[in-house]
């Protein structure tokens, strides 16, 4: 449908305003709400992900799409009973404990948002305990943390081997993130991956929930 | 002014190459070409090296100071590297890379400042996470000012570091650090005000040139240091010509010694 073209364009674009105003219309027109997402929204979104990994889109446009985004989801989501809502998985987030840095994790979120990830953001600053308890209580695909101090990125180690004891570690995908972290790094503690930016995380979530 | 040369931390590849290989040679090189290049201090950063942090800043430190009798910015989280790189320091007073109001870090790293009497940058970040806003900021700049002066520590020892964050992210991030120095300068006259300049880029295309009109900006704002790559020619040009054009070069000396040298060539 032409329309569905139009709104991912305007997903592309940013474009807040039009992307609202045509979801409506479509919502009036009896479009189907899945497809309002599924045909319009995140093929739009996907675009973005793929000219942002090309360095053809940087991260204020991507900031853009994803709020625009956002305000169809917004409108759509009252109209579809939460069982149908499309996901592609649940990735629970957080900065590891004694670390306060949230900007790369924002990001992550937004990105994985768009991807049509549900996200659950513990914060800053949490402990191994803490994401032990929030992984039972919201049963995740994958659990997303993230340093930005070499002090705290050992906390990361701490929290794989508190998910082992608790017989939760097989139950979830784990992947680890922020500037001092690396690939090899996540081999050491145990990670199921490492991802060096949010674009890349996002494929790696993907990645880990299609198996 | 005061220039901290950047360049010899581990989270970048070439300095990674080099501590991998035990390129002793390489460490030197990159010191010595910082020192000639303008650097009043020497940036040691080996964070990434989480096993062997103290072990490697050891040789890090070691290494630069064979190369050039310059002080020494011990760049850590860790306070077991920072103490170590401290210690062997021999060359005028060493400075620590960071303090901040979170308690922890603060309790640790203040008896660091005070047994080796460093230069400290103070980090404008404490429990409450990362600041937003210039009050934000200013609120954590009040707490350590009151603290580091009344626990012995001179005023022209510390070095406020506003905290920089993507402009990518946040449309006002470089408007509320030009607002901090601003206040800083304003309120607290005699102590120094430092940033590193590659926050502000992140997530745009043409780093370098965002990198330096942010120097020039907060430099108008009052900021008197920079931890930032001396070896960038056009930066430098930059940190002289705006210096001798806000009055801080008398008589344009320092503008006029290093077009001499070359610099603008």
């Amino acid at each position: 449908m032409a329309e569905f073209n139009k709104m991912s364009e305007m997903v592309i674009a940013g474009d807040f305003a039009g992307v609202k105003a045509l979801t409506q219309k479509m919502i009036d027109d009896q479009v189907d709400p899945i497809s309002i997402i599924n045909d319009g929204l995140m093929p739009g979104m996907n675009v973005v992900g793929v000219r942002f990994k090309a360095g053809d889109m940087f991260v204020p446009e991507v900031m853009m799409s994803a709020k625009a985004m956002a305000a169809g989801i917004e409108l759509v989501k009252p109209l579809i009973a939460e069982s149908n809502m499309p996901t592609a998985g649940k990735v629970l987030v957080g900065t590891v404990k004694g670390d306060l840095h949230d900007i790369g994790k924002k990001l992550v979120n937004m990105m994985l948002e768009s991807a049509g990830f549900q996200i659950i953001d513990l914060g800053v600053d949490i402990a191994p305990a803490k994401f032990v308890e929030a992984v039972k209580e919201h049963k995740p695909d994958v659990v997303g943390m993230s340093a930005l101090l070499t002090t705290t990125m050992l906390s990361m180690k701490d929290t794989i081997d508190a998910l082992k004891e608790e017989g939760l570690r097989d139950r979830v995908k784990v992947i680890i993130g922020g500037a001092p972290v690396t690939q090899s790094f996540a081999e050491q503690i145990g990670a199921d991956g490492y991802a060096p930016d949010a674009a890349a995380a996002t494929d790696l979530c993907k990645q880990l929930t299609a198996n | 002014m005061l220039i901290i040369g950047e360049l010899i931390n581990t989270s970048r590849k070439a300095i990674r190459e080099a501590v991998e290989n035990k390129d002793g040679e390489y460490i030197k090189q990159i010191a010595k070409a910082q020192f000639e290049a303008g650097a009043n201090y020497i940036d040691v950063n080996c964070g990434t090296r989480v096993y062997d942090e103290v072990e490697i800043m050891e040789w890090l430190v070691n290494l630069v100071q064979e190369a050039v009798e310059a002080p020494l910015c011990i760049d850590s989280p860790n306070p077991l590297a920072i103490e170590k790189g401290l210690s062997l320091a021999k060359y005028g007073q060493p400075m620590i890379n960071s303090i901040t109001a979170e308690k922890e870090r603060y309790e640790q790293i203040l008896p660091l400042v005070q047994k080796y009497k460093a230069k400290v940058v103070a980090l404008c970040m404490d429990d409450t996470g990362m600041p937003e806003t210039a009050d934000d900021r200013m609120r954590v700049v009040r707490t350590l000012h009151q603290n580091l002066t009344a626990a012995g520590v001179p005023e022209d020892d510390i070095y406020f570091d506003p905290l920089v964050k993507p402009v990518s992210t946040g449309d006002n991030a470089g408007l509320e650090v030009l607002e901090t120095v601003d206040l800083i300068t304003k309120q607290y006259p005699n102590v120094h005000k430092v940033c590193g300049l590659s926050n502000i880029s992140y997530g745009l295309p043409n780093r370098k040139v965002l990198n330096q009109l942010f120097m020039v900006q907060t430099m108008t704002m009052g900021m008197d240091s920079y931890i930032l790559d001396p070896l960038d020619k056009t930066m430098m040009g930059f940190v002289y010509g705006s210096q001798a054009l806000l009055g801080k070069d008398p008589y344009c000396m320092n503008y006029l010694t290093v077009h001499r040298n070359g610099l603008y060539a």
